[in-house]
């Protein structure tokens, strides 16, 4: 059973704030982390490998070259193998051209039965690229997966959250699925894990590697463009209501009252 | 690929400042260098810029797209139910529709469903598209895609709008990658550049600490999704007159995948992404029980409950209540946050609410920032107040 | 902190044991110190992150690091939870005597369990009569043909009840005095071996403390850890390796004080300013840092001395454990100090890192012991030179 994960590093928002000031974003020191959904994602590889008792899981990242990092990361956590997709010339890519570039390199990999990715990119938020690649591949997608029922080399039975409840749907493999937070609690690295993960040799793909079409990567590939960034107009400043608990509260109740009636 | 113009550069450091990636910095000749292998090409660096010094230079060659043309909607549909989010395209859309001269189409998936299109023509469609067959009755990803992708390499949209909902964002996504269209997700904006018959796409990025525009300037049709309540819902006219053109596939449509079962989950009274007003409790709760004080309000005002990632890590609730990077984003009328200290990572998911209210017992929690009124106090003390002087006045 | 030239190894191990004690301990610390609940769910993390073994060879499952990993582990766990790290701590306390003297039979039994967080151990001395003297224990080994027949009690055993392995020393032969104790393996199951209630605690409730029964308890002759007779030696060689990890608990406790306390001062406005800014709070602030400082530095050396080889290491260890809780205490208290009132109310998390420290001057030998232990160690050295 060959799983492969694509995850992202992603910018850790945590430490982003903004500058009161000016409005513009401050972004000191911030870490870098696996994309939160990408981790589900692995998680999930994980289990399905010792749950079936047997296969591989590698991940595979497009990005910088410090995207080793977060692979490393994952290896850690218990994946065999890693792979790095990255060059210069991949720079800019919006999510049509990301999902051609990981769909090759899921292809250069070749025998797959399952590829999964987290929902959403926290940094992007489009959830685009997992379908994206799935098309790209011609393979069955499950989108917003909470459960695997049923797992098998061929065939699976999953469970599909939607804004009601869920779908359970049956898929042949191989197929791509992206998960959500409800479906697992990812572990922790372990300490072997992350010895073996210092050690292990990541292959790194460029252009060339994956034989990649020059106009289907990076800006140039890209059919969407960004032509302006700019603050969202501030909030005004809010007020705090003061006195005694009950005068605040008779306060705020009055401010809000017509609000609340609809 | 982005450049710097080293005549034009002042080393003022604007640049460096809005710089979400860390990849510029200063060179020893007080000028500014950009790392290509951190930079994004998100272009806040040329926006900051006040002396046009930073540039990206692409390969553009202009296309001929006068071929396409109209607005589409994706006409979602759940279990027969047009969905409210395809109103508030259609709203939308016909604005669009109506700046680029064109008409607005709305495209109808389904089975025995073609009764349905007269309610989007009277709410702005000048034509509906439906395609039935048993396979669409619900949605499944491959034979919506290739209905979809049939249609616009038919019909030629110039602009395809869709919820940006689970069933929205799955199939749109798969689709733009078949066309080799440019899809943008979870727009709060869209405006027409008349000129360049542009779709002027806006959207939050960096967990809405910054807002982006994005176009599609090469491509046909320009997709993007829209998130529910944000755009205005269109009225119904019930005079309009419109075509409604049904079409069949003759079975020739195919599924690997199978809907076995639909399942709603009882008791999921949330719909949090439904509700005009949401209370939210957070760490400051303390322990479980305590969601009784938060519900006891929501039930006073009509609202649903929410959570904050620390109530919801502490098991205090289910992860169907948590608002925030990695929950829901909500815009309600009215978000009382209980409790909440307002780390960035939960106020991307509420900030845009019309009203924010803040209760907590410190004042230098960053909730404050954002909050239009705010008391500092003990919520144990505050919330039953407030539960009790609304029942008052609401006379609940 | 200052750098202590970790390997790359060892600075992993610490940021993992961090992170497990950031992410998953410190959100349940006040929980399992209300109720008191052995923190199996912890347990499990830390086995699955493969900590339990980082002081155990290879060969048997562990990572094949020494003391200094074990210490670097525990004192960040205890950044945390001095109680639930002391879970973890203990059952390396109840391994070392499997390490030290165990035979190959043995050490194949036990030792890749309790490396890979499968079993938990813990170890048995001290009994109602005999704390700091330990030679007036009264549990008696009775040899009987192949076995040898348990009688008596053991107090206040941390794991009591939840380790499933057990090293006791028991009585064999009066007549011989500190010859005459033997330390026996205990599995938890074994007939006649029961258990007593659990202690309720002012500090560490994480931990679990019972009483260990034995009623006529057989334990076959394979599980003497070394020979008849030599029960006190391997106690008193076991603690020259455990009493380090007391010394990273009492660190990593004074630690997580010091760092909640540093904060609160910044944040605590008084006479318009935060009280950091005031010289008597900052005079304490820099005596606890400086102190905590040089107990760890002591505390690193004496691992490393003990992880080279050295096997002459009473003293110093005994003064690790003796200056790190010392300091310990000392750094706790004034923390609650500088809270203030808030100090001392238990909705706010400082005044727990006081009580989990007292037991750190007291266990694995009290502070007074250390002390004769250091004082006769330098007369020693004194007559040696002579």
């Amino acid at each position: 059973m060959k799983i492969i994960v694509c995850i992202k590093q992603v910018p850790e928002t945590t430490n982003v704030k903004i500058d009161p000031e000016k409005g513009t974003l401050i972004r000191e020191g911030v870490d870098s982390i696996i994309n939160p959904f990408d981790m589900y994602a692995i998680e999930e590889g994980l289990r399905i490998k010792e749950r079936l008792g047997e296969g591989e899981v590698i991940i595979i990242s497009m990005g910088p070259p410090q995207a080793e990092q977060a692979l490393r990361e994952a290896i850690s956590m218990g994946a065999d193998s890693a792979v790095l997709i990255t060059d210069r010339k991949l720079a800019g890519s919006d999510t049509w051209a990301t999902s051609y570039t990981l769909a090759r390199a899921i292809e250069k990999i070749g025998d797959y039965n399952l590829i999964l990715c987290g929902k959403q990119a926290i940094d992007g938020d489009t959830a685009q690229v997992g379908p994206g690649i799935s098309s790209w591949l011609d393979i069955p997608q499950v989108t917003y997966v909470k459960k695997i029922r049923q797992i098998t080399k061929d065939k699976a039975v999953v469970e599909r959250m939607t804004e009601e409840g869920f779908d359970v749907i049956e898929t042949p493999l191989p197929a791509l699925f992206t998960v959500v937070k409800e479906i697992n609690e990812p572990r922790l690295p372990s300490l072997k894990g992350k010895l073996r993960a210092k050690k292990m040799e990541i292959p790194v793909w460029g252009v060339e590697d994956l034989g990649l079409e020059d106009d289907k990567i990076g800006l140039n590939g890209s059919p969407t463009r960004v032509v302006k960034i700019f603050t969202p107009p501030p909030r005004e400043k809010g007020m705090i209501l003061k006195g005694q608990p009950q005068e605040a509260v008779d306060k705020l109740v009055e401010k809000l009252k017509d609000v609340v009636i609809r | 690929m982005i450049r710097v113009i080293k005549e034009k550069c002042t080393g003022c450091g604007l640049c460096i400042k809005v710089c979400p990636f860390s990849a510029i910095s200063k060179t020893s000749d007080n000028k500014v260098e950009i790392d290509v292998t951190k930079c994004n090409l998100c272009s806040a660096c040329i926006s900051a810029c006040k002396l046009s010094a930073i540039v990206i230079e692409r390969e553009e060659e202009k296309k001929d797209f006068s071929q396409y043309k109209n607005v589409w909607v994706f006409a979602e549909q759940k279990r027969g139910v047009i969905q409210p989010v395809v109103y508030e395209l259609l709203g939308k859309g016909r604005e669009l529709a109506d700046r680029l001269r064109s008409q607005l189409w709305a495209i109808l998936l389904g089975y025995r469903i073609r009764d349905q299109a007269q309610e989007l023509i009277y709410r702005g469609a000048d034509k509906v598209i439906v395609v039935e067959d048993l396979l669409l009755e619900n949605f499944l990803d491959e034979p919506y895609t290739q209905v979809l992708v049939d249609l616009i390499q038919k019909y030629k949209p110039e602009i395809l709008l869709a919820g940006a909902t689970t069933i929205g964002r799955a199939l749109v996504s798969r689709v733009a990658v078949k066309v080799h269209a440019g899809l943008t997700a979870d727009c709060t904006g869209l405006e027409i550049d008349s000129e360049e018959r542009l779709l002027l796409q806006t959207r939050p990025a960096f967990g809405g600490n910054i807002m982006a525009t994005i176009i599609t300037p090469n491509h046909r049709p320009q997709m993007a999704t829209v998130r529910h309540k944000v755009m205005k819902e269109a009225k119904v006219d019930s005079k309009r007159k419109g075509e409604v053109e049904v079409l069949n596939y003759d079975g020739k449509l195919g599924s690997r995948t199978k809907l076995i079962d639909m399942i709603d989950e009882v008791g999921k009274t949330v719909n949090l992404a439904e509700a005009d007003i949401i209370v939210s409790g957070g760490r400051g709760l303390g322990k479980a029980e305590n969601f009784r004080i938060i519900e006891e309000l929501a039930e006073v005002l009509g609202a649903a409950v929410g959570a904050s990632r620390a109530a919801v890590d502490a098991g205090w609730i289910s992860y169907a209540h948590q608002v925030g990077q990695t929950g829901r984003t909500v815009c309600p009328k009215l978000y009382i946050a209980c409790g909440i200290s307002g780390q960035i990572q939960h106020l991307v998911g509420m900030q845009s609410s019309d009203i924010i209210v803040a209760i907590n017992k410190d004042p230098e929690a960053p909730i404050f920032k954002v909050a239009d009124y705010g008391i500092v106090g003990d919520l144990f003390e505050i919330v039953p107040l407030l539960t009790k002087r609304f029942k008052e006045v609401l006379k609940r | 902190m200052m750098d202590y030239l970790l390997t790359e190894e060892q600075q992993m191990l610490k940021e993992l044991a961090h992170q497990i004690a950031e992410e998953k301990i410190r959100p349940v610390a006040k929980h399992y110190d209300e109720t008191q609940e052995f923190p199996s769910e912890i347990m499990k993390i830390l086995a699955q992150s493969d900590l339990f073994g980082v002081y155990i060879e290879e060969k048997y499952g562990g990572t094949g690091g020494g003391v200094l990993d074990l210490v670097l582990v525990t004192e960040e766990l205890s950044r945390a939870c001095g109680g639930i790290a002391i879970c973890y701590a203990a059952s390396a306390l109840g391994t070392y005597p499997l390490i030290l003297f165990g035979n190959e039979e043995q050490k194949q039994k036990y030792l890749p369990d309790l490396a890979s967080g499968k079993k938990l151990a813990a170890f048995a001395l001290t009994e109602p009569n005999a704390g700091s003297d330990a030679s007036a224990i009264e549990t008696k080994a009775e040899k009987k043909g192949d076995y040898y027949i348990l009688n008596g009690r053991k107090q206040w055993i941390t794991n009591g009840g939840e380790a499933d392995v057990y090293v006791v020393i028991a009585m064999t032969d009066k007549s011989k005095g500190a010859r005459g104790a033997t330390a026996f393996i205990l599995e938890k199951g074994m007939e006649g071996f029961e258990f007593g209630k659990k202690e309720d605690k002012l500090g560490i409730r994480a931990s679990t403390t019972r009483e260990l029964l034995f009623d006529d308890c057989k334990v076959p002759k394979e599980n003497i850890l070394g020979r008849e007779g030599m029960g006190f030696i391997i106690a008193m060689k076991t603690f020259d390796v455990s009493r380090p990890g007391v010394a990273a608990q009492a660190v990593g406790i004074a630690q997580g004080a010091l760092e909640l306390a540093l904060e609160y001062a910044h944040q605590r406005h008084q006479f318009g300013k935060p009280i950091s800014s005031f010289q008597g709070i900052q005079f304490m602030l820099a005596d606890m840092a400086a102190e905590l400082e040089a107990a760890r530095a002591l505390l690193y050396s004496v691992c490393r001395m003990i992880d080279s080889g050295n096997t002459n290491v009473s003293k110093e260890s005994a003064m690790a454990k003796m200056y790190a809780s010392d300091v310990c205490m000392k750094i706790t208290t004034n923390c609650v100090q500088i809270f203030g009132g808030y100090g001392y109310m238990r909705e706010y998390p400082i005044e727990k890192y006081f009580r989990d420290a007292k037991i750190t001057q007291i266990y694995e030998g009290t502070n007074q012991i250390m002390r004769e232990i250091i004082a006769l160690g330098l007369i020693k050295e004194l007559h040696k030179k002579k």
